[in-house]
């Protein structure tokens, strides 16, 4: 269908040259098709991964294992939720995994002195919450040029507040409700699916309806493509930058309270190195460190595959030193695709005026 | 050329630190015309038109709108004076589709009860309305949800320029909109300046390139360091004066 739509006023060189005309409507297609590829790839990358594992592990593709793998990855996922928002308006939250641990820490302390659930978990958010907050309005109103300096400075307080605060040392003991959330896997028939699923499944959805469906997602993505173009589109840029660094901490809350309650205790060791993980899980799910691309399903793809690798290599013994070192490669691979990506969008760009 | 214009800029002053970039600047532009802003680099043409699309705020002087004062504070002021903007950069986001660049910024959303942030697009009617304004001003372009980075020079120029001219009620202002094009590519673009003048709105068009200006302007307003240096009809007599007007034959 392509080859009706060469053009008809083709430079006479070039027409020449061709002996048959549909050719280069397919050397058209060629980058356009690679570009498919690459927008599929974090799948196709799962794919591979768990194809591997499975023919070289006899208990990886088991319904229980698949419920330890969704469990491990829940608070993976839901960080990279909040950082693939943070990494589409060209920033970074370096301070997630402190604003868990704290976010832990305050929590277990609430329930030492409140046996109240709810109240804990409403603790919890609203340290999150706090943390994120303090990172956005100081990035915006302090007039940052990054917002890694910022996040770099709360991950330090926010761990030392936690330390701090715990007097070093875990606590012990959630409330029922958090343990549940965090820990719990459901009833027959499907006693392998551990309760977080559902929660990362609802924040999957909730953000995913934002993103795509709503303003305020038009809006994310705009700021990270163009930020200069945004503000004079009159987009109220520093009010996006502030909501995803809230957003982002209210994350924090949300997976302190998933391994607060699979552990059954708060400690300020929580999430030590959880935001590289989370900005790993990003980059592997194919979103731009330059801002604006990227997508909640492969970030979540990423999240996965980072659970995958972990579990499978577990699974097979494999040294545990090994798996830093894989989960690097992998990373390196993903990034090489986002600029093989620029790259092809660049070379169909020069396609597309060479047709019209 | 009588009657009240659509934009007036009356003794426009800009400073920014020692350097006076505008000084006492007086334009107008009336509706169905093109007004060219001519000068060198440095002569005040951007500053000027950053004043009135809300970019920059003027330090003193005036602006006029169908000789009614009006106070342009923010780009979103601008908009919604009916005061469209193409920067040289075009400001178009690579990463979103044809639609949501038209869009940017105004997007179609509802329920009205909620807040602006958290209302539902309306992706369709956004869609079909950049299709309509795309087609009713001949614009190129294949399909409104394709991704604006894939598009060539040419057709990007012609969707920032199709993107003011949609929502312009009265000024369309172009910061050199044919710079990074080439011949066809200028002509399409100069076609569609030609189409925005006829529909009756006033445009300003700031370029280099003195072929395009004779071509379309129907007049040349030239500027040198911030000051108004000279108002010429451009016609081919008169082009070698116009030239030595910007580049200031005493200095």
């Amino acid at each position: 269908m392509t080859e009706q739509s060469a053009p008809p006023a083709r430079p006479a060189a070039v027409a020449a040259a061709d002996t048959e005309p549909p050719r280069p409507a397919r050397r058209y297609d060629v980058p356009r098709l690679a570009l498919g590829v690459i927008r599929i790839g974090p799948a196709l990358m799962l794919v591979g991964i768990v194809a591997v594992m499975w023919s070289l592990s006899d208990v990886f593709m088991t319904t229980g294992n698949f419920g330890n793998v969704l469990s491990q990855t829940a608070v993976i996922a839901v960080l990279a939720i909040a950082q693939l928002l943070v990494l589409l308006t060209r920033g970074i939250d370096l301070s997630v995994g402190s604003t868990l641990a704290l976010a832990a820490v305050v929590g277990a302390l609430v329930f030492a002195s409140v046996k109240s659930g709810p109240l804990v978990i409403v603790a919890m958010l609203a340290t999150g919450l706090a943390v994120g907050a303090v990172n956005g309005t100081v990035y915006v109103w302090g007039r940052l040029p990054h917002p890694f300096i910022i996040t770099l400075a709360t991950l330090s307080v926010a761990r030392g507040l936690a330390l701090w605060l715990s007097g070093g040392q875990p606590h012990r003991g959630m409330p029922p409700v958090i343990q549940t959330i965090g820990g719990d896997h459901v009833g027959d028939p499907i006693a392998w699916l551990p309760y977080s699923s559902f929660l990362v499944l609802g924040l999957v959805l909730l953000v995913y309806v934002l993103l795509t469906r709503m303003v305020w997602g038009r809006w994310i993505y705009a700021v990270g493509g163009n930020p200069e173009g945004a503000r004079r589109a009159a987009i109220p840029v520093n009010g996006v930058l502030i909501s995803v660094y809230v957003f982002s901490g209210l994350c924090a809350g949300i997976a302190a309270f998933i391994t607060a309650g699979r552990l059954n205790a708060g400690s300020p060791t929580f999430g030590e190195l959880a935001e590289l993980d989370s900005i790993a899980a990003v980059v592997i799910g194919g979103a731009s460190f330059m801002g604006g691309r990227g997508n909640i399903g492969n970030a979540i793809l990423g999240a996965l595959m980072i659970g995958v690798i972990r579990n499978g290599m577990n699974l097979l013994d494999v040294d545990a030193f090994l798996q830093p070192i894989v989960i690097g490669i992998v990373i390196v691979i993903a990034v090489e695709l986002d600029v093989v990506r620029g790259w092809l969008e660049r070379r169909l760009r020069v396609l597309q005026a060479a047709r019209s | 050329m009588n009657g009240v214009p659509a934009l007036a800029v009356r003794a426009a002053t800009k400073r920014f630190g020692a350097v006076l970039a505008l000084d006492g600047v007086d334009v107008e532009v009336f509706a169905g015309e093109v007004l060219a802003l001519l000068g060198d680099n440095g002569a005040g043409k951007s500053t000027l038109i950053k004043c009135v699309s809300g970019v920059h705020r003027l330090d003193s002087g005036s602006i006029e709108m169908a000789g009614q004062p009006v106070l342009i504070h923010s780009p979103a002021a601008a908009r919604s004076l009916g005061i469209e903007t193409v920067y040289q950069d075009l400001a178009l986001f690579d990463n979103l589709d044809l639609a949501a660049n038209f869009y940017a910024g105004r997007e179609e959303a509802g329920p009205a009860w909620l807040p602006r942030g958290i209302r539902f697009l309306r992706r369709g009617a956004m869609v079909d309305a950049t299709a309509q304004v795309l087609s009713r001003l001949q614009v190129g372009v294949p399909d409104p949800r394709a991704a604006v980075g894939l598009m060539s020079g040419g057709q990007r120029q012609a969707i920032a320029v199709a993107r003011a001219a949609a929502f312009a009620s009265k000024v369309v202002i172009l910061d050199e909109p044919t710079a990074a094009l080439g011949l066809r590519e200028s002509q399409r673009v100069l076609d569609l300046i030609r189409r925005l003048r006829d529909q009756g709105q006033a445009v300003i068009v700031i370029s280099h390139a003195m072929d395009h200006v004779m071509e379309v302007a129907d007049r040349a307003v030239v500027l040198r360091r911030g000051r108004k240096v000279g108002e010429e009809i451009p016609l081919p007599d008169n082009r070698q004066r116009i030239v030595s007007l910007i580049v200031g034959g005493d200095s």
